[in-house]
């Protein structure tokens, strides 16, 4: 079985997985990080959005082998220890969230678009999110969540 | 107002640990141990198993073991409300077996089930299972059921499982009989698919050294899982087997039901010894979660000269799929028939309704369950026939509505309203819809080359399920009470065990609310715990918007309690009569005097009881209640919303949609607000993109996020919304629920805007959900209809 080694929120790990292993399975069975989900098997959901090299990826549509070398950052590496990040702080400040399951890729997304975009408008941001689905806030708290967020990151 | 209490927007308890990645859902649970199930389901809607090879795969790398139908005889998966026919018959029951008996019955009926190591072993074993099948017609479209022929169980004639009716059919065909009009209307309510984003998941094990089973499963009730798996499927007494719902990401009504997987894990973890874990992939949820809606109906309306109403007929066909989930007969009867009076004085109704098998997957209570196919029913019709007349929306409305001083309100279809505003909630979102703009930006559109449209839709539902003493006499085998058990710890926190299940609603934040707000406590001083049988004594659950006007009363119920021994005890400690002592901002005093204790204090005497009058006073601070409610609590209000259709393409887009709703007391405006933006998104999305469609043989051809039309956020505007309101009239707390409102008033309104927008061209239907495909086609029929 081939060996990976990446580096998820800052800390260097390595596992062996099967060739067929997604990133997102390394991520949650090998390293425990249950953070990140898996809503869908046709890479729509978008619950399972991390970051790898600094943009946001559907790590159910990469193969672990393929994230071998890369700098992964996860929900779980999101936060400055206690202190939530800026748009976790704002999802939370504008009930950005019901169930939680879609939260981490949408967050995960949401601050990729914010990193590339200060300040994007509604129409931007409800564009951004066509690979994100939420079946609980009918988005309306999601778009004020990122508007906040970014103008706070 | 506190702003910890009722009435405050406090920001959610429980989320931070979901925007950390901390939440703990079932599939992020793993055992000691713990092997992975994957279930061979049929590809095939209907065929007899001739016989099931398993050799090959049990040889395969890393299968611990398989298990078909021939092994798991076992209890069928129960059926929990009876619906008896017209001639006062039962309805129809046929047998729901785990692993299939023989036959398969819907596409993703499971036919057995393979534990390996790894799911990934599993799955690939479970390919070289043999399975010969005879391959049978199928039968998919409820009218072809309804004749015969092909038959989903061979003991139900006709596929029927139920023919039930209530109210007086020959009084009513009188009334429309000698009506000034009757509008009728052919409506078919379109099928949905629940998901949840969640996929369902299982986990079983058994403990050899207690005879314990544990099972987490995705549920919205736990408790009600254990009875029904342990008494009816696997005969495994209550006090042996542990059910744990931990954070569950969404249900909308799929996660009520108990589910083949959940009894699969569980009966087979102690023959393999091991915990077994399942969880759905999305394709798997697509043909597995029980799917809602599904009705065929006509509607009649009969209409004086004035526009007031007379008379409403309907007659519906309703689809269960190929066998009865655990509440799917009393959607399109109790939850549904009840309702068709809405918020009208309509003064005799009629409903028929035929219950028909099919080979698909079953069907079940979907956000609203009933209610929503009401509302869509009646609301369309009352647009219908306001167009057919000539009289304005609001006013066909006005016109007939339940007056505010009439309340309470016996509808002739067995519910009493107990309180509502009608008029109120029309008002205020006409003006908030900034109705009286819509000519000029009508105008505006039509300069562009585009068609508006403004929609009605003023409901009510019936919720806060359900009072056990009515729904028993209906059919319901269970009772719909809920629980509740406070405990005061010793430095004065205090944890609260409620019977209800939080899976998106917040209820760690409300339920404390409640808390702060009745003992006087911060927030930090109270924890919610709820979801595991082996800590809530007894639970019913969370559907049917029941939390708070059930599960909240429960808890209000055992908050009094703590008061009154409260009183007892710093009656003791203070020397003062028991009546003396008053309870405010969380201090106990003596009235008139400045002698005081703070509940924290009467805490830990309650469990330092080192001079208690122990023949009069116990020792400790723990009260149990249950609570039974009076009524169903009832919710309604107006929504409108405003489409722009380009005739070119068929596209609608929504503009506007404004929701002003009655849901009785508010305890967080936040979080009714975010469950509505909730429903209206699951409503908008069943009016213009969701819908599910099988091919003649049975394939689902909606199977995924490719195919089926999850609403995305660009496909919704922003919502506005706002609360009017009255409060209930018969429980503590004035609540009426919020959960399901959204669902159930938004679909009418937006496809009343559509047909609005496209009447100038002769168009008087479109059917859900109005893709621009099917909006296209019909501008096309009508332009060539008026050539």
């Amino acid at each position: 079985m081939p060996t990976v080694s990446m580096t998820v929120n800052g800390k260097s790990v390595s596992g062996e997985v099967e060739a067929r292993t997604l990133l997102v399975q390394f991520i949650r069975e090998n390293l425990g990080l249950t953070g990140t989900h898996v809503g869908c098997d046709t890479s729509q959901c978008g619950a399972c959005v991390v970051h790898v090299d600094g943009k946001s990826m559907k790590s159910c549509s990469l193969l672990a082998v393929q994230a071998d070398g890369a700098e992964v950052t996860t929900i779980e590496g999101l936060a400055n220890g206690e202190e939530l990040h800026p748009m976790q702080e704002a999802f939370r400040n504008n009930h950005g969230l019901q169930c939680g399951f879609c939260t981490p890729g949408m967050v995960m997304s949401a601050v990729d678009l914010a990193n590339n975009n200060k300040n994007p408008s509604e129409e931007e941001i409800r564009e951004w999110l066509e690979g994100n689905i939420c079946r609980c806030t009918g988005y309306h708290n999601i778009v004020k969540s990122i508007k906040e967020g970014a103008a706070n990151m | 107002m506190s702003e910890t209490g009722i009435g405050a927007s406090v920001k959610r308890l429980e989320d931070y640990r979901f925007l950390t990645g901390r939440g703990t859902y079932t599939d992020d649970i793993n055992q000691p141990g713990q092997t992975h199930a994957y279930i061979l389901r049929s590809p095939h809607a209907h065929a007899t198993i001739n016989s099931i090879d398993t050799s090959a795969a049990a040889a395969a790398p890393g299968v611990v073991a398989i298990f078909t139908g021939a092994d798991m005889e076992v209890g069928s998966l129960p059926c929990g409300w009876q619906i008896h026919n017209k001639d006062g018959s039962p309805m129809a029951e046929p047998g729901h077996p785990p692993l299939a008996q023989g036959k398969v019955r819907h596409v993703g009926d499971q036919v057995a089930v393979v534990i390996a190591e790894t799911l990934a072993q599993a799955r690939s074993a479970a390919e070289l299972i043999e399975v010969d099948y005879s391959e049978l017609p199928a039968v998919v479209d409820m009218n072809k059921a309804l004749a015969g022929g092909t038959l989903v169980h061979d003991d139900v004639a006709d596929n029927l499982c139920y023919d039930w009716e209530l109210g007086d059919e020959g009084e009513v065909d009188k009334a429309i009989a000698g009506a000034h009009h009757v509008t009728e209307i052919d409506i078919v309510n379109n099928r949905l698919i629940p998901n949840a984003m969640e996929p369902r998941a299982a986990i079983g094990s058994f403990d050899r050294a207690t005879g314990e089973y544990t099972l987490y499963t995705t549920s919205q009730n736990p408790h009600v899982i254990r009875l029904l798996m342990g008494a009816f499927v696997l005969q495994i007494p209550e006090h042996k087997l542990r059910i744990v719902a931990p954070d569950v990401g969404g249900g909308f009504g799929s996660k009520i039901y108990h589910y083949a997987e959940e009894a699969i894990v569980t009966w087979a973890a102690p023959k393999v010894g091991r915990p077994i874990k399942w969880t759905a992939d999305r394709s798997e949820s697509f043909i597995t979660d029980a799917h809602g809606r599904d009705h065929i109906t006509n509607v009649k309306l009969a209409l004086d000269e004035s526009g007031k109403f007379l008379a409403l007929k309907v007659n519906t066909k309703a689809n269960m799929g190929a066998y009865l989930s655990t509440f799917a007969t009393c959607v399109p009867t109790y939850l549904y028939a009840t309702l068709l009076a809405g918020v009208y004085t309509t003064p005799v109704i009629y409903a028929g309704v035929k219950a028909i098998f099919t080979n698909t997957t079953p069907v079940d209570a979907y956000r609203g369950a009933g209610r929503p196919e009401a509302s869509y029913l009646i609301e369309r019709v009352v647009d219908r026939a306001a167009r057919e007349m000539g009289i304005p929306q609001d006013e066909i409305r006005r016109k007939n509505f339940i007056p505010r001083d009439a309340f309470p309100y016996q509808t002739p279809v067995a519910l009493e309203y107990d309180s509502g505003d009608y008029e109120a909630t029309l008002n205020s979102a006409m003006k908030n819809a900034d109705v009286d703009g819509f000519a000029a930006r009508k105008a505006a559109s039509e300069a562009k080359g585009k068609l508006r449209g403004l929609g009605y839709s003023t409901y009510v539902e019936a919720c806060g399920i359900a009072p056990s003493a009515v729904v028993g006499s209906l059919g319901a085998r269970a009772g719909l009470f809920e629980s509740a058990n406070v405990r005061v710890n010793p430095t004065g926190s205090v944890t609260i065990f409620t019977g209800s299940h939080s899976h998106g609603q917040g209820h760690e934040t409300t339920f404390a609310q409640l808390v702060s707000e009745t003992l006087g406590l911060p927030l930090d001083q109270v924890e919610i715990s709820h979801g595991d049988t082996n800590k809530v004594a007894f639970g019913m659950g969370t559907y049917g918007s029941r939390s708070l006007a059930v599960g909240g009363e429960a808890m209000m119920k055992a908050m009094n309690k703590i008061i009154d021994k409260s009183k007892k005890i710093a009656a003791h400690v203070l020397e003062a009569a028991e009546a003396d002592i008053e309870f405010k901002d969380g201090k106990f005093t003596v009235a008139g005097t400045d002698k005081e204790m703070t509940f924290g204090e009467v805490a830990l005497t309650a469990y330092v009881p080192h001079n208690f009058p122990h023949d009069t006073l116990e020792p400790g601070l723990e009260e149990q209640a249950f609570y039974d409610p009076m009524n169903f609590t009832y919710p309604g209000g107006c929504h409108i919303v405003e489409v722009e259709v380009d005739p070119d393409t068929g596209v609608v887009k929504v503009d506007r949609v404004t929701a002003s709703d009655d849901v009785g007391r508010v305890i967080n405006p936040m979080i009714v607000a975010g469950q509505t933006h909730g429903g209206l998104a699951q409503g908008i999305g069943q009016a213009l993109l969701e819908g599910c469609i099988y091919d003649d043989n049975g394939q689902l051809l909606t199977g995924s996020y490719m195919d089926y039309t999850m609403p995305r956020a660009d496909d919704l505007p922003n919502f506005s919304t706002s609360n009017e309101v009255t409060l209930c009239a018969h429980n503590s707390l004035g609540v009426k629920g919020v959960g399901e409102t959204g669902a159930i008033g938004s679909p009418p309104a937006v496809i009343n805007a559509i047909v609005d927008a496209l009447s100038g061209l002769g168009v008087t239907d479109i059917s859900m959900p109005a893709t621009p495909q099917k909006v296209w086609q019909a501008i096309q029929g009508a332009k060539a209809a008026a050539e």
